[in-house]
């Protein structure tokens, strides 16, 4: 009867119960084959301190990296905390309330109120066109369309995806905006006795370079990334949830609201906020179709108004050294709007953990 | 039959039998003909000059009339579905149509003027309402700005992500991965603003591509990190373990293993970042100005790009600037188009592959 | 309440790939039928005929007939979501909604029919999760989260959701194969107080539990590699634990093959 082959002492539980990249101590000694087989060319100088001096420069290298973002993060919140409150200090007029800009004028009188109420509504109508049209063209690609149709589709969303905001701008300056005037002398007509939808008899028929027009081009621009993201989502959902719904006899579209949509409601959220933050920031877009102005008109079909982004970009040519800094003041508090967003979108998420899915 | 409505009218269950009112399937397709039809029809005859309210008319139609025939016939559940069905139709017309007209309206205008010359020469003494000139100056720009900001931001951002997925533990790491969503949402013009007070206002520098490839490296960053942090958490373990158990350090197993099992999707992830930061204009309409001459030097003085050369000519608002923004629109969306479509081979090609 | 299936030359595709052949056979009321045969033999197909959740499966199709008593499920003008309210389905990994609480999940069904009455909904979660041997242990936590149960837990929460729209037949798809002993155990209990109100089929790959709990038994098996799943032989559960009619039945039993 043979001897057992001596076994080598290991423990057989060691991948599972380690913790995923931790460390190994390494032997002492590399025998120069394996030296050679992983690629180390200099086999006869010690391994040990070659290895110990190499893992420490790389570490240092990418945990380096790690902090200079932090810094990065830091200086952004540093220098334009500090640019803005020397011109915040010099303001004659409230920063919040305040509607005209003239941050170079002596005394300088500027605030955002006008900016915030564009971008909010703006915004508004972006998110309350794009979200639900997302959706169904997310729910269209995963759950009904004829599959062969399917795949070329989200290919052309992702796509679309890509497209520059400047060329939405300029198609929606020279294409969309003669488009939208039908719409708009309709939507006042009907819709005018709700007075947000009516226009001022002033501005009739001039060209609608306002903020309905401003939120249909953000909705159309932030489509496709919503899409993308959701349809990602609604692809996840498992099978067998879909079919313990179908096998209660439930239609397609019960199935959808059962399974599908609570299932993809966290990723649908973030998608959104994402969608959301481009709306928020979003300049060359706003910047070609708006007809700017300092008035603050709750008549979103006239044209006027502003946006934090599109006001940084039409005023940053003209402005000198308190301009800058008060526009640069702007740009922090569309900054601070921008994390509270996605802050508030966090919150959200982790409220429904538990009942998220994600321990299924 | 009494039967039956007795039964109904108890259970909670309503409606056993299996055969209910079916509509053929050719319904949903005629009640879309039905629909566009009307909606023609009503939008001429009342005159609506846009083309959008007669698609908005007709698509609202759709939707009412699937509704209410499958309500008459198949019941309120089946109506339901119908609707939602309809509806999800409806939001992929509506959404293809803007989405079509954008990709259709940038070709047919921009195909006429991209020749030659268009491509190799600069805007340098071309008067803004007389045709000609080019972007060859702005393709330059765009090349460099974007080549300097992913020389900065793609090292940084595989380090880090190196760093988050290999070593990271602990209070660094989860700060780390915190700054880098907050990062994400950083709106492009805040980017330059940043750039703009730091090296322009304080340190005095003058405009130049390199402080807007400063503000585009910002924006690319945290999508590398995200990217490459994905693609390194797919790398299975046993890999790692299998060369541990080789004997080899950590960093090597990262940078001779785990790093190339990766490679195709961390290319990926840095191509659609650069497709991404080459269509971004607010950072460096603020950091690089705009000028109509070449300049190859990206660290000094003003330096044009292309989507700063559709806005500047955008705004100087006549048809022949209007005609050369749409060739240059053209131009920077079949590079963005180009960096996805090579970023999508990428993935392709280096895909891991079942059984080899 | 509970009916007669009656199958009769039923073939199912993937495509253009047969997936079972000719199938026929009938399956009484009141009684637990056990599905048993080598993997890829076509077992759970079949089942999945038999509610038509088949087809939901793109390039699905069946041909043949499947009649509920009187009514073909594959006729003209039948709908599969009705078919579906009236043949409840279990699976092999136990699927509670995981967005859903305990109470949720059992009342989904009748939700989506358009019951909203508070004390009809709270009479029925008590009848099914104690027709499912499961009140007791989550009457104290129904909102819960279904997905917090262990996992013969939530698979009571399953038949308990699927029992709750009072089916006429009850399929089950190797259910107690994700499960440990003891909740294999309870859930075989469970089945022979069931069969007493549904028609239940089981597919099983234990010959032990399908010795237990069925009174019928059928086994399936390939007529060959890359060849359709077929009907081998039905009989008595008795009969073909100990004599069965067919050469092959004997072999699979007595673990010869399979």
């Amino acid at each position: 009867m043979d001897t057992p082959s001596p076994t080598v002492p290991q423990d057989r539980d060691d991948g599972r119960n380690h913790p995923p990249h931790d460390t190994v101590d390494l032997p002492a000694q590399l025998p120069s084959a394996l030296a050679q087989a992983t690629g180390q060319s200099g086999v006869s100088s010690p391994p040990k301190a070659g290895n110990r001096i190499g893992d420490t420069l790389f570490l240092a290298a990418s945990r380096g990296s790690g902090i200079l973002l932090l810094c990065i993060m830091a200086a952004i919140a540093i220098f334009l905390g500090w640019q803005a409150s020397k011109s915040i200090g010099s303001n004659h007029g409230n920063f919040f309330t305040t509607f005209e800009w003239n941050a170079d004028a002596t005394p300088p009188v500027f605030g955002i109120a006008v900016l915030l109420f564009g971008t909010v509504v703006s915004s508004v109508i972006a998110m309350a066109v794009a979200v639900p049209v997302a959706m169904g063209i997310a729910l269209f690609i995963s759950h009904y369309a004829p599959r062969r149709l399917a795949q070329p589709i989200a290919y052309l969303v992702d796509l679309l995806a890509a497209v520059p905001s400047i060329v939405y701008g300029l198609w929606g300056a020279l294409f969309l905006v003669p488009h939208m005037n039908g719409l708009t002398s309709w939507m006042n007509d009907y819709l005018g006795w709700t007075y947000v939808f009516g226009q001022s008899d002033s501005v009739a028929g001039s060209a609608p370079r306002n903020l309905f027009t401003v939120g249909v081009l953000l909705a159309i621009m932030i489509l496709p990334i919503i899409t993308a993201v959701s349809r990602e989502v609604f692809r996840q959902v498992p099978r067998m949830h879909e079919e313990a719904a179908l096998a209660l006899g439930a239609t397609r579209w019960e199935m959808i609201r059962t399974a599908v949509l609570p299932f993809g409601r966290p990723g649908v959220i973030s998608a959104s906020m994402l969608g959301l933050g481009r709306a928020l920031g979003e300049t060359m877009a706003v910047a070609t179709v708006l007809s700017p102005s300092d008035k603050l008109n709750l008549h979103i079909m006239d044209p006027g108004g502003g946006t934090f982004a599109q006001n940084i970009a039409a005023k940053f040519g003209e402005a000198f050294d308190n301009g800058r800094s008060a526009l640069i003041a702007s740009g922090l508090m569309l900054f601070v709007i921008t994390l509270l967003v996605n802050a508030g979108a966090r919150m959200i998420i982790a409220r429904r953990k538990e009942f998220s899915g994600a321990n299924a | 039959m009494s039967a039956q409505a007795n039964h109904r009218a108890t259970s909670p269950l309503a409606g056993r039998t299996l055969t209910s009112g079916r509509l053929p399937t050719w319904a949903p397709a005629a009640t879309a003909v039905a629909a566009i039809a009307v909606g023609c029809a009503i939008g001429a005859g009342a005159g609506l000059s846009s083309h959008i309210q007669w698609g908005l008319i007709a698509a609202l139609l759709f939707v009412a009339g699937n509704y209410a025939v499958a309500a008459r016939v198949e019941g309120p559940r089946q109506a339901k579905d119908r609707l939602a069905t309809s509806l999800v139709w409806v939001c992929f017309i509506l959404a293809v149509i803007p989405l079509v007209s954008l990709t259709v309206y940038t070709i047919q205008k921009g195909a006429g003027v991209i020749s030659g010359t268009f491509l190799t020469h600069s805007m340098n003494g071309v008067i803004s309402s007389e045709p000609g000139g080019g972007i060859y100056h702005a393709i330059m720009g765009t090349l460099e700005q974007v080549g300097l900001a992913t020389l900065i931001a793609a090292p940084i951002g595989l380090l880090t992500a190196v760093y988050l997925v290999e070593y990271g533990r602990g209070r660094l790491a989860r700060t780390v991965t915190f700054f880098v969503d907050v990062m994400t949402g950083v709106p492009s013009i805040v980017a330059g603003l940043f750039v703009l007070s730091f090296w322009i206002i304080i340190l005095g520098f003058s405009f130049s591509g390199f402080a807007g490839s400063m503000a585009l490296s910002i924006l690319m960053m945290p999508v590398v990190v995200r990217s490459t942090e994905e693609m390194l958490k797919l790398v299975p373990n046993e890999l790692r373990e299998a060369s541990y158990a080789l004997g080899v350090p950590k960093w090597k197993t990262i940078v001779r293993i785990v790093i190339p099992t990766a490679i195709g999707g961390i290319t990926t992830g840095i191509m659609l970042a650069i497709a991404r930061i080459t269509g971004e204009t607010a950072p460096v309409l603020l950091l690089c100005f705009t000028t109509d001459v070449i300049n190859t030097n990206p660290f000094q003085d003003a330096q044009e790009s292309l989507p700063l050369y559709i806005w500047h000519q955008y705004s100087l608002g006549n048809d022949q600037t209007y005609a050369r923004a749409w060739g240059a629109a053209l131009v920077l969306i079949a590079i963005v188009m180009g960096l996805n479509l090579i970023a999508r081979g990428i993935a392709r090609w280096r895909s891991p592959k079942a059984g080899h | 309440m509970a009916k007669r299936i009656d199958v009769s030359g039923l073939s199912a595709y993937y495509g253009s790939f047969k997936g079972i052949e000719d199938i026929s056979m009938t399956i009484e009321p009141r009684s637990v039928t056990a599905f048993i045969g080598p993997s890829g033999c076509g077992k759970s197909t079949f089942l999945r005929t038999l509610n038509r959740m088949h087809e939901v499966i793109p390039g699905a199709r069946v041909e043949g007939k499947v009649m509920l008593d009187d009514e073909n499920l594959y006729g003209a003008g039948v709908d599969p979501v009705a078919v579906r309210r009236t043949v409840g389905m279990v699976f092999q990994r136990p699927n509670p909604f995981p967005t859903m609480s305990i109470y949720d999940n059992v009342v989904a069904g009748l939700r989506l029919a358009g019951v909203r009455k508070k004390s009809l909904l709270d009479a029925v979660v008590e009848k099914s999760l104690k027709g499912a041997n499961l009140w007791n242990e989550v009457k104290d936590r129904l909102n819960k989260p279904g997905a917090g149960l262990s996992g013969g837990q939530q698979q009571r929460l399953c038949i308990a959701r699927a029992i709750a729209v009072e089916p006429q037949v009850l399929l089950m798809d190797e259910p107690c194969s994700a499960l440990d002993p003891i909740s294999t155990l309870a859930v075989e209990d469970l089945i022979g107080e069931l069969k007493s109100q549904f028609t239940i089929v089981i597919v099983t790959h234990n010959m032990q539990q399908a010795a237990r709990v069925s009174d019928r038994t059928a086994f399936f098996n390939l007529a060959g590699v890359g060849q359709p799943g077929r009907l081998v032989e039905i009989d008595d559960t008795q009969r073909i634990f100990s004599n069965p009619s067919v050469q092959a039945t004997e072999d699979y039993i007595s673990g010869r093959f399979g």
